[in-house]
């Protein structure tokens, strides 16, 4: 995923002079996960470079930077750093098209990678999509694939609107795959069905999807049939994909690693309650987080869904 | 001009005093009348809207409004000074710099009234809405500044804030990229004295804002905020030190808020009225006038009349304003995305569909 990210800066640096990339460590060094190795090389100081460390300062500069025509990329080194910067998100970046009534649309991409399972130090473990994809204005994507994380961040870099691009740091160097060479995109607001199944619907992203499916092959033994969507973009949101794939099985179970109370899994029921409701046949799970705080590495294996425990969910949602 | 007034000599720059008599001919700046002369209309005419926006906010006609008064000579210096490509990011209290830039006054109206609208500066070229969140908007400068040098183009960016944001990170963040990136920024501290109510001694214990540049290693200057000439040779300096690729420039100009904070605060709370008179001794268009008249540019009796003149223009497009008309539904929703996401399509449809639901139960 490290190399598809990568690949995918290099493309639109290379066909695009309005694209910018920076952030905290990001020029020489390539950023604390390389994903932006070697671009500062290729591409120079003034489109790759590091910024002075300061999160509101990132994003702010980059609304500047889009108000005046460019498209600045910015990465936070830690989803969990954001925050300084979360008032120019929300009050800027997110506002600006609306206030200016068109005339300053933002461009802008904020990467960061997010969620847990690397036995990180405290606030680099955290999944906070939910928080982002309440907020009018701005799109949330998560690539749970290398051939995703290419493509929906070529449509990320291309989008007159700011993306919130969150990067699944777990599975950055777990998944070899093929990725073509070209350049391709991804649309937002499209899931992608992984998977066909009739008992349960399984909705997942980012890092959960392999935890999704590792549980498959439990539920497989079992003689239940899972269809797994992959929601690859939190807003705009898929309902469709999911009301007709819930039409279908009528049952649907949610795997996020964020916390449960008013969070993705919690719309993904509602949009089942006004677009399938007569079809369930068991009420809609939320397997997530808890509403706590991620614990440190020694208790993140409580925390954080695995196959087993997605598989006894499952399980339990089937025999309702 | 930045090396003889260096914020560590703690000197103010200052042009005239309060009888508008020149005291300092060394950087006085070579100016045509007529240029002295538009200036003070522009700030006359400034004024007139403030007063009698605020005493249409009294009658109930529009909502919350910031004056400026006090505050004129800032805004109109920088006004002239700002070329139309250069860009303006605004506070919230630069009437006349918005003025200057193509922004109308009906606009203004109408962001106080409640449209968005009245932010879209339709006629204005490179100015960012006003910018609530306070000293958030210094960071979008600085964003304009890296553009800038990055396409190496002639422009500058005249970015505004007051005392009160200075206490704020997104301030010191703004000047510290800014210096680091040696970007064409002016940094344009309006030291009112107040965050609304709250004195400058309580926003900081150092010795004014200028003083703040050095540490950042960025050009800074202490300028008489109440003194025209003082802020147009400021201004033009820091402007001109811009364009060479001298990089940023942060300018206090101290002044006063005369008015309150918005028409929903009560100055007379937190201070006496012998502050606010000994601040009036300093009044930018009192002094300016003093100047023109002292050179026979400028009669009361030509004052009496732009004043009528001006009342007019303003209630004109204050009415235009108000009769602006209803709010459609199609605002709310479509400016948030290039491509309405369905889901707010969605969330329009069903309230069109309550919308003609109440109009057949009439």
């Amino acid at each position: 995923m490290v190399n598809a990210i990568n690949n995918a800066l290099d493309i639109k640096l290379k066909e695009d002079d309005n694209v910018i990339v920076y952030g905290e460590d990001v020029g020489v060094e390539g950023g604390v996960f390389r994903i932006t190795e070697g671009l500062q090389k290729k591409y120079g100081a003034d489109r790759v470079f590091d910024s002075p460390l300061a999160e509101s300062g990132l994003v702010g500069t980059a609304v500047g930077m889009a108000a005046a025509g460019l498209r600045p990329v910015i990465e936070m080194q830690f989803s969990g750093f954001t925050y300084p910067g979360f008032n120019q998100i929300i009050s800027h970046a997110a506002r600006m098209r609306n206030r200016s009534r068109g005339k300053y649309p933002m461009p802008i991409v904020i990467r960061m990678p997010y969620g847990g399972g690397i036995n990180a130090l405290e606030h680099h473990s955290e999944s906070t999509e939910a928080i982002y994809a309440q907020i009018p204005g701005v799109k949330v994507v998560i690539p749970s694939t290398p051939h995703d994380a290419k493509g929906l961040l070529i449509t990320a870099i291309e989008s007159n609107d700011t993306v919130i691009y969150m990067e699944p740091k777990r599975i950055y160097r777990a998944i070899k795959q093929e990725v073509p060479e070209e350049k391709f995109s991804i649309p937002f607001g499209k899931a992608n069905v992984l998977a066909k199944g009739t008992d349960v619907t399984v909705v997942a992203y980012g890092a959960m999807i392999r935890e999704v499916q590792k549980a498959m092959v439990l539920a497989k033994e079992a003689g239940i049939s899972v269809e797994l969507i992959d929601l690859r973009s939190i807003y705009p949101i898929d309902r469709d994909t999911i009301a007709e794939s819930v039409r279908k099985t009528g049952r649907i179970i949610t795997v996020t690693e964020s916390p449960r109370s008013f969070g993705v899994a919690s719309e993904i029921t509602q949009i089942i309650n006004e677009d399938a409701f007569l079809h369930l046949e068991a009420p809609p799970k939320r397997v997530t987080g808890f509403d706590t705080i991620v614990p440190l590495a020694k208790g993140e294996h409580h925390y954080m869904q695995s196959g087993e425990k997605i598989f006894y969910e499952i399980e339990k949602t089937v025999k309702y | 001009m930045f090396k003889e007034f260096d914020p560590l000599k703690k000197k103010t720059f200052r042009l005239i005093d309060n009888s508008g008599k020149v005291i300092n001919t060394k950087w006085f700046p070579d100016l045509p009348n007529e240029k002295i002369i538009s200036a003070y209309k522009d700030m006359l005419f400034a004024r007139t809207a403030d007063m009698q926006t605020v005493s249409y906010q009294r009658q109930g006609r529009i909502f919350t409004y910031p004056p400026n008064y006090g505050q004129e000579a800032i805004a109109i210096a920088a006004g002239q000074v700002m070329r139309k490509e250069d860009w303006m990011v605004p506070a919230f209290r630069e009437l006349g710099a918005l003025l200057a830039k193509g922004v109308s006054l009906k606009e203004v109206f109408l962001y106080f009234m409640g449209y968005e609208d009245g932010s879209a500066y339709k006629d204005a070229h490179h100015v960012l809405p006003m910018s609530v969140p306070i000293a958030s908007q210094l960071l979008h400068g600085v964003g304009i500044g890296y553009e800038i040098k990055y396409r190496k183009k002639d422009e500058v960016v005249f970015a505004f804030v007051g005392d009160g944001g200075t206490s704020e990170g997104d301030f010191h963040e703004a000047v510290n990229f800014a210096g680091v990136w040696n970007v064409p920024v002016i940094f344009i501290v309006q030291n009112n004295q107040y965050g609304i109510s709250t004195p400058f001694r309580m926003q900081t214990a150092s010795d004014g804002i200028a003083i703040k540049s050095v540490a950042y290693g960025v050009r800074g200057i202490q300028v008489d905020g109440n003194d025209y000439f003082a802020m147009y040779a400021a201004l033009t300096e820091a402007a001109k030190q811009a364009r060479e690729g001298n990089g940023p420039t942060l300018i206090e100009a101290v002044t006063y808020r005369k008015g309150a904070h918005t028409t929903s605060d009560d100055p007379t709370k937190y201070r006496t009225k012998e502050e606010e008179m000994e601040w009036d001794k300093t009044d930018p268009l009192t002094r300016l006038k003093k100047y023109l008249k002292s050179k026979k540019l400028f009669t009361d009796k030509e004052e009496d009349k732009l004043a009528e003149q001006y009342k007019k223009e303003v209630e004109r497009q204050f009415v235009e304003a108000e009769n602006y008309g209803p709010y459609p539904v199609e605002d709310v929703f479509q400016y948030h995305y290039e491509d309405m996401p369905g889901d707010l399509a969605a969330q329009k449809n069903d309230y069109e569909r309550f919308l003609k639901w109440k109009e057949a139960r009439k």
